[in-house]
């Protein structure tokens, strides 16, 4: 008895030790985005401030940052989400043999360093745009050049992005029950029936979650960015450059501020996909009572 | 013409593999088995085809082949490219292996090798930390946690998970510096008398690699362990096995796919990561990302930089297929 005691507080010790290094350094940060001195410093503690966050939004270039950001986000979800589901539509339905050299190819950008997809996407796409003549492409006497930091950015996120939603969607999908599928074909669905009213309601939380993931791992992306994004900049990029200048608390306040952002969607994505999880859970157990319940009004064979 | 052969390589690939396909089909002659194209309907048989078609070729092997192509070329201004002096050169590998030569004397590389090295190996050691400290928390949370509390710790966990990883290198600037939070809370507490430099001992960027990377660790190794049946575990204690047995050759074997796909997440992260060793590594510390970043934006030598590029994916492809190897896991366990 006595040993489970000393087993028990060695635990507490350990996850408090565990967490303490999570979150410790964050909250050190996030402390020193509220104090006056103009070395982040948490301690001492001198005065309460929001002199540091007031100095952000007059930041010209972080402005411009995030505006990009959150383009390219919104330009990763359009072609992430959408890939990502037909790529899982097509692992389900791919001819056997072609099947490991499928998932080899496109599992392969999760386990390629982002320096070198933002680096390989940059010099594929400026030949490929100098051989088309999509270099620059002026529509109104705007540039919609297809060589633009912007729009390489949403590819080369996208390389590795894509992955991520196609694996989301390939953990719904084998949750999926094919007697729906051939229930409806027996009712007389043609396929492409089959595809908008089953498939499609089925994969929309997964189509959600996905979204909200792509948005995320895009908008804090650097690695793959800091090639893509060329001449341009992102908010991650002016803060890389703000970071490797020096320290300032403005950029803690910042850090509070994209922390904020963070939270409000990586809690949004949990919630939905517990909410699924629940949902799936009750349905299962509603299945299994009706199924009992349908066997023991069977009248038992002698 | 090789970049013709280059562009055409994954569309004859295809054609094999439909060709196959076809074949098989028609050899198998069921009536009740359909085509692609009959299956899905044009519409949407043209959206998977499409949507896929432009993900895996455009976007996965033409560019990553284009960049190995571009490695064996020399540097050139634009207007030369594709002439006479655009011919197929090792000169960018030689660069890394024996550096700017001068004269006739053969001398090594050696700030580049030893930066490759030390990345290689650095990556190796933050791996194996990683796993050490989250081995006891991913089996707490799998075997031993109630449900209630399983939940508050996820939750936990998954929040810093989210935290921009420039963030996360700041924040331990924060606290490393030589007038950081520790250096001061040391020197209050009369521990040391001067403020150590831990960004300048490389050690902020070997905590802020293990920092960065926690979680890539934890979740694989709690998936795996979590579907480990608890009897198990109750048998071997019952034989009389002690703990370390137990963990040693029961959780662990049963765990390797999640073991191997935590390695793999964290070393290959780690061997590409750009903002901690930017912002947490001393002035004498070489990582090898930040030498391929300066290739390209100081030394504006694209095809070498494209070179080390291709070097530092060949060690990641190496590492996969190492960690393949003797965990003997195929490459779905790993990713999922």
């Amino acid at each position: 008895m006595n040993s489970r005691g000393i087993m028990k507080a060695m635990i507490a010790v350990y996850l408090g030790i565990f967490f303490t290094y999570l979150f410790g350094p964050l909250l050190v940060m996030g402390v020193t985005a509220f104090n006056t001195p103009t070395y982040p410093q948490a301690f001492p503690f001198q005065t309460f401030t929001t002199h540091w966050f007031a100095d952000l939004l007059g930041d010209r270039d972080m402005m411009e940052g995030l505006w990009n950001s959150i383009i390219i986000g919104l330009g990763v979800i359009c072609l992430a989400v959408p890939v990502g589901l037909a790529a899982a539509i097509v692992m389900t339905q791919v001819y056997w043999r072609a099947r490991s050299l499928y998932y080899l190819v496109v599992v392969s950008p999760v386990l390629t360093p982002g320096v070198i997809l933002g680096i390989s996407t940059v010099i594929f796409w400026k030949d490929f745009t100098e051989a088309t003549g999509t270099k620059q492409i002026e529509i109104l006497g705007m540039d919609f050049g297809l060589y633009s930091g912007i729009f390489l950015s949403i590819i080369g996120q996208s390389t590795f992005i894509c992955a991520y939603c196609m694996l989301v969607f390939l953990s719904r999908l084998q949750r999926f029950d094919r007697a729906q599928e051939e229930a409806a074909l027996d009712l007389g669905a043609s396929f492409p029936q089959v595809f908008w009213h089953i498939l499609l309601p089925f994969l929309r939380p997964a189509i959600f979650s996905s979204a909200i993931l792509a948005f995320l791992s895009s908008f804090e992306n650097y690695n793959t960015t800091t090639f893509a994004i060329l001449a341009n900049k992102t908010l991650v990029t002016v803060l890389a450059g703000r970071v490797r200048q020096g320290t300032t608390p403005a950029l803690s306040a910042l850090a509070v501020i994209i922390v904020g952002i963070s939270l409000i969607g990586a809690i949004a994505y949990e919630v939905l996909r517990r909410r699924e999880d629940r949902i799936a859970a009750q349905r299962a157990k509603v299945a299994r009572e009706a199924e009992r319940d349908g066997m023991a009004a069977v009248p038992q064979a002698a | 013409m090789l970049k013709t052969i280059i562009i055409l390589l994954p569309f004859v690939l295809i054609a094999v593999f439909w060709a196959m396909a076809a074949r098989e089909r028609r050899l198998a002659n069921d009536p009740s088995r359909k085509s692609f194209f009959e299956r899905n309907g044009a519409v949407i048989s043209t959206y998977l085809l499409v949507a896929v078609g432009f993900w895996a070729i455009m976007m996965i092997v033409l560019p990553q082949l284009y960049m190995v192509d571009y490695s064996f070329h020399p540097k050139l201004p634009p207007s030369e490219r594709g002439g006479p002096k655009d011919v197929y050169t090792l000169a960018n590998y030689k660069f890394f292996l024996f550096g700017p030569q001068i004269g006739n004397e053969v001398t090594w590389n050696t700030t580049h090798i030893r930066a490759f090295f030390l990345t290689i190996g650095a990556s190796m050691f933050v791996t194996f930390v990683n796993f050490c400290l989250c081995y006891p928390l991913a089996f707490y949370l799998a075997q031993v946690a109630t449900a209630q509390r399983l939940r508050l710790l996820m939750m936990a966990l998954i929040v810093p998970f989210w935290v921009n990883e420039i963030l996360r290198a700041f924040a331990l600037r924060i606290m490393l510096g030589t007038s950081g939070l520790i250096n001061n809370a040391l020197i209050a507490l009369g521990v040391i008398g001067e403020p150590i430099d831990f960004l300048g001992l490389d050690i902020g960027l070997y905590v802020g690699l293990s920092y960065a990377y926690l979680l890539m660790m934890i979740f694989p190794l709690y998936n795996a362990i979590e579907s480990l049946d608890k009897n198990q575990i109750e048998a071997a204690r019952d034989l009389g096995a002690p703990w370390w047995h137990i963990h040693l050759f029961v959780v662990m074997p049963f765990a390797k796919p999640g073991i191997a796909s935590g390695c793999t997440m964290v070393f290959m992260l780690s061997a590409g990561a750009l903002a901690a060793p930017l912002f947490l590594g001393g002035p004498n510390s070489l990582w090898f990302t930040p030498i391929v970043y300066d290739r390209f934006f100081q030394a504006f030598n694209w095809p070498q930089g494209a070179a080390y590029a291709f070097i530092l994916l060949l060690a990641c492809i190496f590492f996969v297929l190492a960690v393949m190897k003797v965990f003997k896991v195929g490459l779905g366990e790993i990713t999922r």
